[in-house]
């Protein structure tokens, strides 16, 4: 398994891989298949499509350790990235087809729908995030101060998975969002196990 | 189903119909399912007949209707309306029906009737998705006798000259076109005059947001978005800029003197 995850290709097939869901959003766009409202289905497809990336990313860890295998964690950026770009493309898809691009009417629902408000929170951590990926930025941080910056994506994917609530909630349709924040839950929850297990290792060591 | 051009004032609007495809495809049905795509696909179950439709209450002549009685009742009229969903974005649809004060005038309210609820099918072996907990199921609506009564209110049989599609709320549905879409009951069974305001469906459901009056008022947002401007599906480019939402969807003219000096901000 190791051997096929380290080759050349298998990078460059989970970059395709990524960039399928916004070549069908695009070509659905541009071919008039995205149904009777085009501009709500692709603000709500990026939207789904940053929060599938979000938890993606937030596998590899938990995968790498159950599975053993190191190569995984070379995912882990692109998968990051990936997912900051359809937050991107769903912020511009609201901005442009909802707001006709206007700053102000933006500014206006954003301070006045706590729901946009969540979302447009969640893009504005996630900006310095994308910004250090670069393995520059790594050793200019120095790892301890990288790793510490980059904890807010915990930050951001519970502010993404409130905004999807807060946003289905208007109609009451849940079934979803359960699915998302069971996903989250178990993620975020391996993590904390994990810590505990480290400290309660690290005080009983002689 | 064809149906004779209607007279009545602010019946036909000159706008461009939706196309049927549109129409037909597009639905807030959540008996079928929540996606707007789900009802085209699972409503084919849906038995329309036989039908009936109680109508019952606070009247002197309480009686089960039979489908084909109802398509009788009055001269089936051709109605082309705006529809505003609540969630920004509408559609104008030709319609056939004919106004439901025909049916309330033969059913002598007493003067105790001071509302109408509609009551829709509430069947779970042919409708999924009821048992669901998105709603309190059956779906029920209401209206004050006055809006019931108003000539523009629409007992409705047909789409673009055809018998409802099932995903439209076939057999017979609603529609009241100065107000947002779900006010308009699918498929309805039941309709009950009574003397208390009822509580309908979305009101139960979240009382702040969605009010029992709920007419189109671009001026009174919902808490979670913006009522002042809609986008017309099929119609309006991608990116062109969202048209201006009516008060009243347009109807201003036939209707704002039912509401006159209320608080419209109170009585959403």
């Amino acid at each position: 398994m190791q051997p096929l995850l380290l080759h050349p290709a298998a990078k460059a097939l989970l970059f395709a891989l990524c960039l399928l869901p916004f070549a069908r959003l695009f070509h659905g766009a541009w071919a008039e298949t995205l149904g009777p409202n085009p501009a709500e289905a692709l603000i709500r497809g990026t939207g789904d499509w940053a929060l599938r990336g979000l938890c993606l990313a937030l596998a590899v860890t938990p995968l790498r350790q159950w599975t053993g295998l190191v190569a995984l964690a070379r995912w882990r950026r692109m998968l990051g990235l990936f997912a900051f770009f359809y937050a991107l493309l769903h912020f511009l898809a609201y901005a442009w087809l909802d707001k006709g691009l206007d700053p102000a009417d933006i500014l206006r629902d954003i301070a006045k729908r706590p729901f946009i408000l969540v979302g447009s929170l969640a893009l504005l951590l996630m900006l310095p995030l994308a910004a250090t990926s670069v393995d520059r930025a790594i050793r200019a941080l120095g790892a301890r101060r990288w790793k510490q910056l980059h904890r807010a994506v915990y930050a951001v994917a519970l502010l993404g998975l409130l905004h999807f609530f807060w946003m289905r909630s208007a109609k009451n349709n849940l079934g979803e969002v359960a699915v998302y924040a069971a996903i989250l839950a178990l993620l975020l929850g391996w993590r904390l196990l994990d810590a505990w297990r480290r400290h309660r290792a690290a005080c009983s060591k002689p | 189903l064809p149906g004779v051009r209607a007279s009545v004032a602010g019946g036909v609007t000159m706008e461009k119909p939706t196309r049927y495809e549109d129409v037909t495809s597009y639905n807030n049905f959540y008996e079928f399912g929540t996606d707007k795509a789900d009802p085209a696909k699972n409503a084919h179950t849906l038995k329309t007949r036989p039908w009936t439709v109680a109508v019952e209450g606070e009247v002197r002549k309480p009686k089960v209707y039979d489908l084909d009685e109802l398509l009788k009742l009055s001269p089936q009229e051709e109605r082309i309306y705006r529809m505003r969903c609540v969630e920004g974005w509408s559609m104008v649809i030709p319609w056939v029906g004919w106004s439901l004060s025909e049916l309330i005038k033969r059913v002598e309210p007493t003067g105790n009737a001071k509302y109408v609820e509609f009551v829709s099918l509430a069947d779970p072996k042919t409708m999924p998705f009821v048992g669901s907990r998105v709603l309190d199921w059956p779906y029920v609506e209401g209206l004050r006798m006055d809006e019931a009564m108003h000539p523009l209110t629409l007992l409705t049989f047909g789409l673009y000259g055809e018998v409802l599609p099932n995903q439209n709320g076939a057999p017979v549905r609603l529609n009241v076109p100065w107000k947002y879409g779900f006010k308009n009951a699918k498929s309805i069974v039941r309709i009950r005059f009574v003397e208390k305001e009822p509580r309908t469906a979305w009101n139960k459901a979240a009382m702040q947001e969605y009010g029992f009056y709920s007419n189109v008022n671009p001026t009174v947002d919902h808490p979670r978005w913006s009522q002042a401007t809609e986008r017309r599906i099929g119609e309006d480019g991608l990116f062109s800029k969202k048209r201006p939402t009516l008060m009243f969807n347009g109807y201003e003219a036939q209707v704002g003197s039912l509401y006159a000096g209320m608080d419209l901000k109170k009585f959403y």
